[in-house]
């Protein structure tokens, strides 16, 4: 067992493991507002494509770093409309309409990757953002190593999500969301809009899904593939239920998740790896996520009105 | 803007919003066309001859059609029930799996097609048994389990094509041997390029709309989908309703996978399904989840993606324009019938 330990006390395994919580990070906070106000985001899984391919397409055409983000943010944000529109003032069923949506956004990355690029072979790639180099901070044993020589899109994910928990737990519109998302009709005696609440909370978790999604093309593999989303936006959901709706315990969610994914792929490189097919270790990541809603499962407070459709006047 | 039920819509109302969800699909193809600089006419009538203009293009609908057949009626089936089955692709995986097992000469005729088919719907059910009981038990929510079985079937089939299932004479290939004569699925008419697979599937609508229709089962089944409280309250059997119709959907989408194996291609490899699982969610929900319709509704998602295939190669449009118009098919198409019985009204 003595590799395992080399790898746990090895500064690049914990750089790995922040690299790779990022986009989830981001995702997994786009989809915890969401729910919080009553919402099933499924598109989510749709929506990082989407984001994964606009922000590297703006790129690829030669927008700086931050303005592909802007544009995953906007594109995303423009599904999250169109999820939005559908299940609040209509409530059709999250579920189809989440599906429908990853399906649509998912074949216009596609059909959009193709129109763009009828002639590649290999996927082109975008010069993406670069290691922070801080004076000092970055020469730091270890810490240097983990913490400030990861890229700035990885300190925003972190941020957005301080702020996520700051508006949600600390400010009126945090309370009014939520209430949303708990006891709908009480925000409406508020004279608040549920609706509005509802829309705009999918709209904006939707756009912070999109980041999620760039920071896959901008920030890790600075091309953009089919199938490069593989299934994170689903994890994403299933760590919502494992933080319990916090965004704080989502994090550590996404953190323990990720170090799960980087530890299998260093174990891979180790004696275990030679003896067990490499299918057992990719496999790892969506195990866990069973395994955590599992765990996670009949202690977790949903919120009351998740999934229910309101209406003005309804009791 | 407010939401006003309607009690009794008018024939019109009811057949004219969900042809104008086909119109604006329509129309939406027309405009990818035009952003793909083509021709929208030619590209429209293009996807339509390349669907059903020839007899090989028909034949090629229906047969692209088998396992969507197949998956749409697992959906079909267990959304129904309100059971969010979101794994058909792993199902189908199963059902190919059990093909491969049992169709490369551990059975003979004339016992290895019916044993086959049978084992993997078994083996298709209890795919989906494991997140159906981590429902009914523990309260985990279905949608998530499922999905995240579609991943670990497909690591499981790579796996299984490297390893122990891996064709020998395969050139290296991660393919599956092929099945012996006997475990194929002869063709319906000898000549023509379909195989029993389609009759099957066409046997399965039938024999699901019966179960619907004429027994317990069924009446249970869509009584905890459209109000579990009160099919609780009446004394349904909640959960062991789910749970069967769990077995019945994973079934259903594992002879989706069985047949593709038995019927097409003869072996197991890991394109075998394009998404054949997921699209079955479009396939029940243009259906409205009527398991006679889904015979139609998969003939014509068929007929969209077969139709594309031979535009594209035609008019240099992305072959991805399905995919676009099927997801906004199934999106206008839940909206239109939504509103046969709610109408917007302001205030």
């Amino acid at each position: 067992m003595s590799y395992l330990v080399d790898i746990l006390v090895s500064a690049s395994f914990w750089a790995a493991v922040i690299r790779i919580a990022s986009p989830l990070v981001l995702a997994t906070m786009g989809e915890l507002i969401c729910e919080r106000a009553g919402v099933l985001n499924l598109g989510i899984e749709g929506i990082m494509v989407i984001g994964a391919f606009t922000g590297w397409l703006a790129v690829y055409q030669g927008l700086p770093l931050w303005g592909g983000v802007g544009v995953a943010m906007a594109a995303g944000m423009l599904f999250g409309l169109l999820h939005a529109t559908l299940t609040v003032p209509f409530g059709l069923s999250q579920h189809v309409v989440g599906l429908g949506v990853t399906l649509l956004a998912t074949s216009t990355s596609s059909f959009a990757y193709r129109l763009a690029l009828p002639e590649v072979t290999s996927p082109p790639k975008i010069v993406p953002f670069q290691p922070l180099d801080l004076p000092v901070l970055s020469d730091l044993p270890f810490l240097g190593e983990v913490l400030f020589t990861q890229t700035a899109f990885t300190w925003f994910a972190f941020a957005i999500a301080v702020l996520v928990s700051v508006i949600l737990f600390r400010t009126p519109l945090g309370l009014a969301i939520r209430a949303a998302g708990e006891n709908p009709s009480a925000v409406e005696a508020q004279g608040l809009s549920v609706s509005g609440l509802r829309m705009g909370a999918v709209i904006v978790g939707s756009g912070l899904m999109a980041m999620g999604g760039a920071f896959l093309t901008l920030s890790a593999f600075s091309s953009f593939f089919f199938e490069m989303v593989n299934g994170r936006g689903w994890i994403c959901v299933a760590l919502v239920v494992f933080g319990a709706w916090m965004p704080g315990k989502a994090v550590l969610g996404a953190i323990l998740f990720a170090a799960f994914d980087a530890l299998q792929i260093r174990l891979q490189q180790t004696p275990i790896g030679a003896d067990l097919p490499y299918q057992v270790f990719l496999m790892a990541p969506y195990v866990l996520s069973i395994l955590a809603l599992i765990l996670m499962s009949r202690r977790a407070e949903v919120p009351a009105a998740l999934m229910t459709p309101y209406s003005k006047g309804e009791r | 803007m407010r939401l006003e039920p309607i009690p009794n819509p008018t024939l019109a109302r009811r057949i004219g919003l969900p042809a104008a969800a086909l119109t604006a699909t329509t129309l939406m193809a027309a405009l990818l066309a035009l952003v793909a600089g083509a021709n929208p006419f030619a590209v429209l009538g293009q996807i339509v001859t390349g669907a059903v203009g020839s007899r090989f293009a028909l034949l090629e609908t229906l047969n692209r059609a088998t396992p969507l057949i197949f998956t749409g009626l697992a959906v079909a089936v267990a959304f129904k029930a309100k059971l969010w089955n979101i794994g058909a692709e792993a199902q189908l995986y199963a059902g190919a799996i059990v093909a491969v097992l049992l169709g490369t000469g551990a059975l003979g005729s004339p016992l290895v097609l019916p044993v086959s088919a049978l084992a993997a719907m078994v083996a298709g059910a209890l795919v989906l048994l494991g997140p159906v009981l981590l429902k009914t038990r523990l309260g985990v929510d279905e949608v998530v389990t499922t999905l995240l079985l579609n991943f670990i079937m497909l690591l499981f089939v790579s796996y299984l094509l490297e390893g122990p299932m891996k064709d020998p004479m395969g050139m290296g290939w991660p393919k599956s041997p092929a099945l012996i004569k006997d475990a194929r699925l002869p063709r319906i008419v000898e000549g023509l390029r379909l195989h029993w697979g389609f009759a099957l599937a066409l046997i399965a609508a039938v024999a699901v709309h019966v179960i619907e229709r004429r027994t317990t089962f069924g009446f249970e089944m869509r009584a905890v989908g459209s109000n579990i409280g009160a099919a609780r309250f009446m004394g349904v059997p909640v959960n062991r309703v789910l749970i069967q119709t769990a077995l019945l959907s994973g079934g259903l989408a594992a002879l989706a996978g069985w047949s593709e194996v038995a019927g097409l291609k003869g072996h197991l490899s890991q394109d075998l399904s394009p998404g054949f699982g997921y699209t079955g969610i479009i396939v029940a929900m243009l259906a409205l989840l009527n398991p006679l319709a889904v015979v139609g509704t998969a003939i014509f998602v068929a007929g969209v993606f077969v139709g594309s295939d031979a535009m594209s190669r035609a008019a240099g449009v992305p072959t991805y324009i399905a995919d676009m118009l099927l997801a906004s098919a199934l999106l206008f198409m839940v909206l239109a019938i939504f509103l046969v019985r709610m109408r917007v009204v302001r205030g």
